[in-house]
């Protein structure tokens, strides 16, 4: 890694010193190095098999309400006073903005250890060794196995002239496995920062025992069902509504939460939170301005609470900004990215044995918005999806597409399990439970 | 930049290769957006960095950095050869590639003006009078505007002796209109959704959109869609616009033609195909007025597929895909091209930068135009037409699709009766493209750029392009977004 704190404070003198030289005060400043390195495996061989070391600094002054962002991974001398001048002018042609806030006051911010030496230094051999056995798992089961295994350290940086000062070092390590039978497919997968909490063996076992139970996949008719959505199935399914969260969203008149705060709009067991401090968390406790990040309740028992404020989204509502701002400027203002959904005490197992007649969903795909009011997302089944019958799996079934609008399934809930840190492909990772839904709306079935 | 190229190669090659590349890239970018009335995002980046593939001991190895010094620049080396000997814990067979000459060429995509000689004030002022326009329309709750400029220069290096230098100039620009209403949200985008139109054009590209003159149209559209009736659900004859054709051949024909996905390289994530390869030369994919290419050459247009040579340093080419309704070709690499018979690649290697490796990805994948007439194609008795993309799904074979669009029309004999909001369809590939009736000529026929096409681990975003003019498709579920 390039970048370490006393990189980072050079670095940022340097721009100081640039900004100065051409009458600019306030100047913010994020350098951001990453070191991450990925194996990848398809038919039961490693095929593609990569690693990448980048560096990046991003310049944005403040002159008199207006801003633009520079960025560059030179870092030579040179190359910092250039990228200087380069966002000093452009900035420069861009329209005063009385909304723009000045840049951000230093802070304290909450701890988190999140880097793990044996995560930052895993070699090739470490990751090859550990998905050689993962493919062994897989092919002794008569499948084929395909999946990643990840590692990596990233560091960021940001620095203003107003004297913040925050820096997150992070390391993080994915595992994902899928086993393809001959008519049918399993998948797991999980990712820590730490990577001794993963296991690829067991992932390579679950993928491959999903593949095996879903064999000769029946064909069942679209409509409406019981289903029980496993937690990367929540995750990527209910990650969908949470960039609505936010103040610029609903003052723009794009988030399904207009005219919904303070309504209870799911059921009373659904209680969501944004909380960058969690335990299974990853990311910065600072948002892109350098604001610490608070803990929202979004939902408590079904109502809608709290959203996320950018220091200009707060300015303008009249309160406090709580840390979840993009680095500016954007359009988009802010987010909760850090979700934790709180469970209940009902476990998978007896989730499926509690089922007369319903679906168990492994994971989905490909899921889009397709009504932006009523949430009503679409998507498809994938890598292991089965049929209950009188409270155990009893076949795999073809997969489905859906069309589920977020707030009926979030009021349809009927059980939930303890929540653990779920990886998908289409959010970001968060803390979820399993999930035990009524009258989930099926619409197709495809092929296979 | 050639320099850094044949270094880094030579630092490589040195090590005992099978085979190697180098790709030193150096990418500016300019985005420029505003948003009710305000500049939203004006920012600025370049990135300078060079990615090492080995093939060694039977096996790919690829690093890339940005640390451009030589000792960075032999680390990354040594790292990459480091990683392709790993890959013998589970190798099953050694790679092996097609034949390839040996290439030295300069190129430029041609472009009429430096996107980076106007300054950005003037982008803020042609987007902020779209945006003004836009909100002069009652009932206009938001208004986006946005700009992308694009150049990048790669210098290509392969054991093989090529040496490639070639710079490609991109631009993309375009507007929406969003409005609230009593619980529901409208939107219209001109000319196409995900940020507009995209091409390999210069700065003229964003004069010949003529933004301003549509930004009223496209703003009471809006509007008016909350008084619009709800899109039935049922079986209709389809009419679609060609920038929703575009997306619908991007999902269910040019991903279902990866050769990569086909023999499982992406079965952990983008997924599979249903075009298994006993599938070439036999499938009737879709109705016999159905042609489509693969097609990165100049003469095809200015797409976001378009190049001189691909990411290997293989030349671009035009491949049938689909003749007269059958299945005729796939995207192929070096490495892949063996599977399916082929002497040589066609093609269609791509990464995103410096620091991705190269993967099979779409070029130019286009539906060439047909014989009807555009009054032809909308002279159905009964149809429903639609226009501009709002949502889009397929399963991870590529058989059962899902498509929303922003506005449709009930159409009774080539006329529009009534306005139709949240209209939607679905199918499966080859059924919907068997029950293709009717494509607009030549004239009608527009090379769209999708910007965000996602693909690989880690995830790649790569542009691609996609001829299509109107067309009429009989007996399509309409409406199932909505249904149940």
């Amino acid at each position: 890694m390039r970048d370490n704190a006393e990189t980072a404070e050079a670095i940022f003198g340097q721009v100081l010193d640039a900004a100065r030289t051409l009458g600019v005060t306030e100047i913010e400043a994020i350098v951001a190095s990453a070191d991450e390195a990925l194996t990848r495996f398809a038919n039961n061989a490693i095929h593609q098999n990569v690693a990448e070391r980048t560096t990046h600094l991003s310049v944005r002054p403040v002159i008199d309400g207006r801003t633009a962002r520079a960025s560059t991974n030179r870092l030579s001398r040179d190359a910092i006073r250039e990228v200087v001048a380069e966002a000093i002018a452009i900035a420069k042609l861009t329209e005063p903005d009385a909304d723009l806030p000045p840049l951000a006051a230093p802070a304290d911010y909450q701890g988190v250890e999140r880097w793990f030496e044996s995560t930052a230094r895993a070699t090739p051999e470490e990751r090859a060794r550990a998905v050689a056995e993962a493919i062994r798992a897989v092919a002794t089961a008569g499948q084929t196995a395909a999946g990643i295994y990840s590692t990596g350290e990233s560091v960021f940086s940001l620095l203003n002239s107003r004297g913040v000062l925050a820096r997150h070092r992070e390391t993080m390590a994915r595992f994902s496995i899928t086993a393809m039978a001959a008519d049918s497919s399993g998948w797991a997968k999980a990712s820590a920062c730490n990577r001794a909490a993963l296991s690829p063996l067991e992932l390579a076992l679950t993928a491959a025992r999903k593949a095996a139970e879903s064999s000769a996949p029946r064909e069942l008719p679209p409509g409406r069902y019981t289903v029980i959505l496993e937690p990367a199935a929540v995750l990527d399914l209910t990650g969908q509504m949470f960039p609505d969260f936010s103040a610029t969203a609903i003052r723009d008149g794009r988030s399904f939460l207009r005219d919904r705060i303070g309504k209870r709009i799911f059921g009373e067991n659904i209680t969501i939170h944004d909380d960058a401090s969690h335990p299974l968390q990853s990311g910065a406790p600072f948002d892109g301005e350098g604001v610490p990040r608070k803990r929202l309740t979004l939902v408590e028992r079904g109502v809608v609470r709290e959203v996320a404020y950018s220091r200009q989204a707060a300015a303008l509502a009249g309160t406090a900004p709580t840390g979840h701002g993009f680095p500016l400027p954007n359009e988009f203002g802010e987010a909760p990215t850090n979700i934790v959904m709180a469970g209940g005490g009902t476990s998978l197992d007896e989730m499926v044995a509690s089922t007369d007649r319903g679906i168990l969903v492994t994971r989905l795909w490909y899921i889009r918005e397709v009504d932006p009011y009523e949430k009503i997302c679409t998507g498809m089944t994938r890598d292991g999806t089965f049929l209950i019958e009188d409270g155990r799996v009893t076949a795999g079934v073809r997969n489905f597409r859906f069309n589920q609008g977020l707030i009926e399934m979030l009021s349809n809930v009927e059980a939930l399990s303890v929540p653990v840190r779920a990886s998908g492909e289409e959010t970001y990772d968060m803390v979820a439970p399993a999930m035990k839904v009524r009258e989930f709306n099926f619409t197709e079935t495809t092929r296979f | 930049m050639k320099d850094l190229a044949v270094s880094a190669l030579d630092a490589v090659a040195r090590r005992g290769v099978t085979y190697a590349d180098a790709r030193a890239l150096e990418i500016r970018e300019r985005e420029v957006t505003t948003k009710n009335g305000k500049a939203g995002h004006v920012s600025s980046s370049e990135s300078m960095g060079i990615g090492i593939r080995v093939l060694a001991y039977g096996c790919w190895g690829f690093a890339a950095t940005d640390d451009l010094s030589p000792a960075g620049i032999e680390s990354a080396a040594a790292l990459a050869l480091e990683i392709a000997r790993s890959g013998t814990a589970a190798r099953k067979q050694e790679v092996t590639l097609a034949p390839e000459q040996k290439y030295e060429a300069t190129w430029a995509s041609p472009f009429q003006i430096d996107p980076f000689s106007i300054p950005v004030d003037q982008n803020l002022g042609v987007l902020l009078a779209v945006d003004a326009e836009l909100r002069r329309v009652s009932g206009v709750s938001l208004a986006e505007a946005s700009m992308h400029f694009e150049r990048r220069r790669q210098v290509f290096a392969s054991t093989l002796g090529s040496l490639i230098d070639q710079t490609r100039r991109l631009t993309g620009a375009g507007f929406a209109a969003l409005s609230y209403k009593d619980g529901e949200i409208q939107r219209r985008s001109y000319p196409n959704s995900f940020g507009g139109q995209y091409q390999l054009k210069g700065y003229e590209l964003v004069e010949e959109l003529r933004l301003l003159e549509n930004a009223q149209r496209v703003a009471e559209e809006a509007v008016a869609l909350h008084a619009a009736d709800q899109c039935p659900e049922g079986q209709f004859d389809l009419i679609l616009d060609s920038s929703q054709l575009g997306l619908q051949i991007h999902e269910s024909i040019g991903h279902p033609i990866e050769l990569d996905r086909v023999l499982g390289s992406e079965a952990n994530y983008a997924g599979m195909s249903f075009l298994t390869l006993d599938q070439l030369g036999r499938l009737r994919y879709g109705s016999q007025i159905v042609n489509v290419v693969c097609d990165a050459r100049l003469e095809h247009g200015p797409g976001l597929g378009t190049f001189a040579f691909d990411d290997e340093g293989v030349p671009a080419q035009a491949t049938d895909v689909i003749r007269g309704g059958r299945f005729v070709g796939y995207m192929t690499s070096r490495e892949t091209a063996a599977a399916v018979g082929q002497a040589r690649s066609n093609g269609c290697m791509r990464a995103d930068g410096w620091e991705r490796l190269p993967l099979i990805r779409m070029t130019n994948v286009s539906l060439l135009p047909g014989e009807q007439s555009l009054e032809e194609v909308l002279d159905a008795d009964h149809a429903i037409y639609m226009e501009t993309n709002r949502s889009w799904s397929i399963d991870d074979k590529r058989y059962n699709f899902q498509f929303g669009c922003e506005i449709g029309w009930e159409m009774r004999h080539g006329k529009r009766v009534r306005m139709l909001k949240n209209p939607s369809y679905s199918g499966i590939t080859t059924e919907f493209w068997n029950a293709c009736a009717a494509i607009a000529g030549p004239q009608h026929w527009t090379l769209w750029g999708v910007p965000n096409c996602g693909k690989g681990q880690p995830e790649q975003v790569m542009g691609t392009g996609h001829g299509a003019s109107p067309a009429r498709f009989r007996k399509i579920r309409i409406g199932s977004a909505y249904a149940g």
